[in-house]
This record gives structure tokens, C-alpha cells and sequence, in this order.
């Protein structure tokens, strides 16, 4: 397909493209798709995940300068939230990296979630194998400001990079099962402020109390810091100190043969997305079109039939067999 | 369910720090319901239009206070048509005296709006004239 060749050889035009349409849910795109899934497995993908404002996009920024010093191509993916009332978003990471515009071996392209509620996009799967094909050694994956559940992160990326930042309050007791858990690396952020070593011995702690087993193949996640990114050559050594940590841990997921039950957690869930997408999509479409999904939630209002009795129904109408 | 999200760029090229209008459009566009990417301030052409060209947006909305639209307007389209991106549409705002709008309308660019522009204008300007592609 002259499409994924194109993508192959690094074109940005047509990779972006494709990006759109399957984040528009075009058909084609995801015909496209099947030519490109063969064609995937080269890039290491990083995810950072953290609340709103910690920093995630100026370490993202900073992890660019910090590959390309190695020779290293890099795709960003960096998503924004969308409005539930207009749709609308205002997608602003590309604020902190627009120095590397220009550097034909970095590709940054920002992702609204469109009611996606795991702290990222539907189509960020299929972006990254966009990017993967195209050759970039390395995918940085921003997920939106997050809270305490935003894991899908996890799924998608072969090391996750939890950012977190003193004087959130309680500390951590507010974000300590979710979000805690999925971290391959933390870093703590503006790291100059008060509580930084509050906020460092409480992660030390929660890490100690942690089962031997939740350590993958011996791996205790480690506690990076930066601090004052308008001090430049301080903080890129910082940056550089993680972007090392994060080639080790990589390191560490191929010398224990992790990857494979790595791929076999992604490779499930894709299955499972593209299933609903081909199965559960059509269905609630038709029911939107011929106005029937207005007249079940009319009824349900007036709890003359319940949720449960409709979806019986419509499985036994649109499924032959179950 | 598919659907053709309009994407729209709001840049402010060259040395002008002003972006409370940029921003407040951003705002705007939003709420409009498209997906905007806002570059910041103190872009230089060619890293509008790369980014332009990595986001796959409908349209570029540019912002400039500073007097230097001449240069700088027609540079990003021109910018724009060397990465091969010349179907985005182009268009731009500011301080422009009357007398420069046919320089910008000549080089590329397919609206102007200048102080006293409402937002709800410039949105259905974007609505009617942007179209978001196949």
C-alpha cells in the first residue's frame, strides 16, 4: 500500500493524516490499519502520567532533548481533555515543546480524549503503531492531568513514568492505590519546593510495604528528581538522568523476557477495543439512526421497562449467537 | 461513531509577547467545539507551519500586535506550501491597517480580522469557510 510506505519512509503528512482519521473513526483509516499492525514492534513506548500541572509536558520537552543528544528518533502523542459540553478542546502541550518543531527526527502530535475516560484518547493505540511504523525509536505518550484511576497508561506503554510534585496536599494518601501502583519510575517534579523529601520518604515508605511480587523481576521502581527547569543545564541533567533510567528499565524488560507478557496484556486489550468497535459501535449506531436509543431512554424515564430487560433484548435482536 | 472534528492552529509568530486575544479565541474555538492546538508566543514561521503540517489542522489562525504581519503572514504560508500543507487555510488578526489587507489577501491569506471583529463572527466565518477534510 502506497499509504504505509509512505509512513514507512517517515512522511509526517500522511502519518498525521492517518492519525485524524482513525481518531475520526474513518473506515478506511482502519482498513489502513490492518496493513500497519504487521509492521509494529520497533519503538519503545514511554508513558508519563501525574496531575494537572506537575509537569508532565516540560519533562516531555526535556526527554526529547535527552533522546535526540543519543541519536534517537522520537514521536510524542500528547493528550488534552475534551469539553463534555462542545466537544471542543484546547490542546496546549505542544506549548512546552514547540523548540523542537523543527527537528525533522521529533514528531509531536497532541490528542484530544473525546470522552475517552482513562486519561487518554481512543485512537492513542493506533497512533502509537502510526509512529511505531514510521521508525521512532522511542514514543513519549502524555496522558492528560490525572487523578487516582487514569491507568490505561499502563497498557499502552512498556514503562510508565509517574510524576508527582510536593504540596499536593496529604501528600500522597490521596492518589495511593490507582495511579501509585502502575509506576515503573517516579519522579518528583519542581523538586525545590517545600516537601520534596516529605513527599520521597512517604513513596519509600509505601515502596517498603510493597510485596516482593509487585516488583517485576526484582525491579523497584527508583525516585528521580528535577528541579527549576528555568535553570537549563541543571535540569537537562536531570532529564538526562531519567531518560537513562528509562533505557535501563527497558534494558531490565528484555534481559527477564518481560516483554512477552507485556505484549500478550496489550495485544488482549486490542483485541478487546477492536471488537467493541466492531461489534458494539454498528449496533448503537443503527439505534441512534432509526431514533429507537431516544424511545428506550424515554421509557427507561418513565421506569415502564429497566436497562437490563433492553439490553437482553437488543443482543437477541443483533447477536445470532450467544 | 465517526465524525469530522474540525483542528485548528492558533500561533503567534515573531516577537510578540501580547496573546491575550490569541488565547481568549482559543477559548472561543473551544467553545465552539473545535479541537485547538495553541502553539504560544514568539514563533518563528517555519516552526508554525511544521507543527501545522505534525497536527494536521483545517485551518491557521495567526495573531500578530506587532506590526510585522507583512512579513510574517505570508512567511507561514509560504512556510506551509514547501511541507506540501498548501489546502490549510491561512488566516489572520491583529493590529492591520486597512491599506495591508490586500498584501495578505494577495499572499495566501483567506480572511483578515482586526479590532472590533466579534467572536461570534469569526466563529461563523470558521463554520462556514473551514471544512474539515476527508
Amino acid at each position: 500500500m502506497e499509504k504505509v510506505k509512505k509512513i514507512q519512509s517517515g512522511d509526517v503528512r500522511t502519518a498525521s493524516r492517518l492519525i485524524r482519521n482513525l481518531e475520526d473513526g474513518s473506515s478506511e483509516a482502519r482498513a489502513t490499519m490492518k496493513h500497519i499492525f504487521p509492521l509494529t514492534g520497533h519503538s519503545h513506548v514511554i508513558g508519563l502520567t501525574g496531575s494537572p500541572g506537575a509537569g508532565k509536558s516540560t519533562l516531555v520537552d526535556g526527554l526529547v532533548e535527552s533522546f535526540r543528544k543519543k541519536g534517537k528518533t522520537v514521536g510524542v502523542l500528547a493528550v488534552d481533555p475534551t469539553s463534555p459540553f462542545t466537544g471542543g478542546a484546547i490542546l496546549g502541550d505542544r506549548i512546552r515543546m514547540q523548540r523542537h518543531a523543527e527537528d525533522p527526527g521529533v514528531f509531536v502530535r497532541s490528542l484530544a480524549t473525546r470522552g475517552a475516560l482513562g486519561g487518554l484518547s481512543k485512537a492513542v493505540g493506533d497512533a502509537i503503531h502510526v509512529m511505531d511504523v514510521m521508525g521512532k525509536d522511542i514514543v513519549l505518550v502524555e496522558t492528560v492531568g490525572t487523578g487516582q484511576q487514569e491507568v490505561d497508561i499502563m497498557n499502552h506503554s512498556h514503562t510508565v513514568v509517574v510524576v508527582l510534585i510536593p504540596g499536593m496536599g496529604d501528600e500522597i494518601q490521596a492518589i495511593k492505590a490507582g495511579i501509585l501502583e502502575i509506576a515503573d519510575i517516579f519522579i518528583i517534579n519542581k523538586a525545590e519546593r517545600e516537601g520534596s523529601s516529605k513527599l520521597r520518604r512517604e513513596i519509600m515508605a509505601m515502596l517498603d510495604m510493597a510485596p516482593e511480587s509487585a516488583f517485576q523481576a526484582g525491579w523497584r521502581p527508583p525516585i528521580l528528581k528535577s528541579e527549576n527547569a528555568f535553570e537549563p543545564v541543571s535540569f537537562s541533567k536531570s532529564l538526562d538522568e531519567l531518560s537513562d533510567t528509562i533505557d535501563e528499565h527497558y534494558k531490565h524488560l528484555v534481559k527477564n523476557g518481560l516483554l512477552g507478557s507485556w505484549a500478550h496484556r496489550k495485544t488482549s486489550m486490542e483485541l478487546n477495543e477492536a471488537i467493541r468497535c466492531s461489534v458494539l459501535d454498528p449496533v448503537l449506531n443503527s439505534l441512534v439512526a432509526n431514533g429507537e436509543l431516544d424511545v428506550m431512554i424515554e421509557k427507561l424515564m418513565k421506569k415502564e421497562t429497566d436497562p437490563y430487560t433492553l439490553a437482553e433484548d437488543i443482543a437477541g435482536r443483533f447477536l445470532k449467537t450467544c | 461513531m465517526s465524525s469530522n472534528q474540525i483542528r485548528v492552529m492558533v500561533a503567534k509568530p515573531g516577537l510578540d509577547g501580547h496573546d491575550r486575544g490569541a488565547r481568549v479565541l482559543a477559548r472561543c474555538f473551544r467553545d465552539a467545539g473545535f479541537e485547538v492546538i495553541y502553539t504560544g508566543c514568539h514563533q518563528t514561521p517555519e516552526q508554525i507551519a511544521a507543527a501545522a503540517i505534525q497536527e494536521d489542522v483545517d485551518v491557521v489562525g495567526l495573531s500578530c500586535l506587532s506590526g510585522a504581519h507583512r512579513y510574517l503572514f505570508p512567511a507561514v504560508v509560504e512556510q506551509l506550501r514547501e511541507r506540501g500543507g498548501d489546502d490549510i487555510t491561512v488566516v489572520g488578526g491583529g493590529i492591520i491597517p486597512d491599506q495591508d489587507f490586500q498584501l495578505l489577501y494577495d499572499a495566501g491569506l483567506k480572511a483578515v480580522f482586526v479590532p472590533g471583529a466579534t467572536l461570534d463572527g469569526i466563529v461563523d466565518w470558521f463554520k462556514a469557510n473551514v471544512k474539515p477534510r476527508e
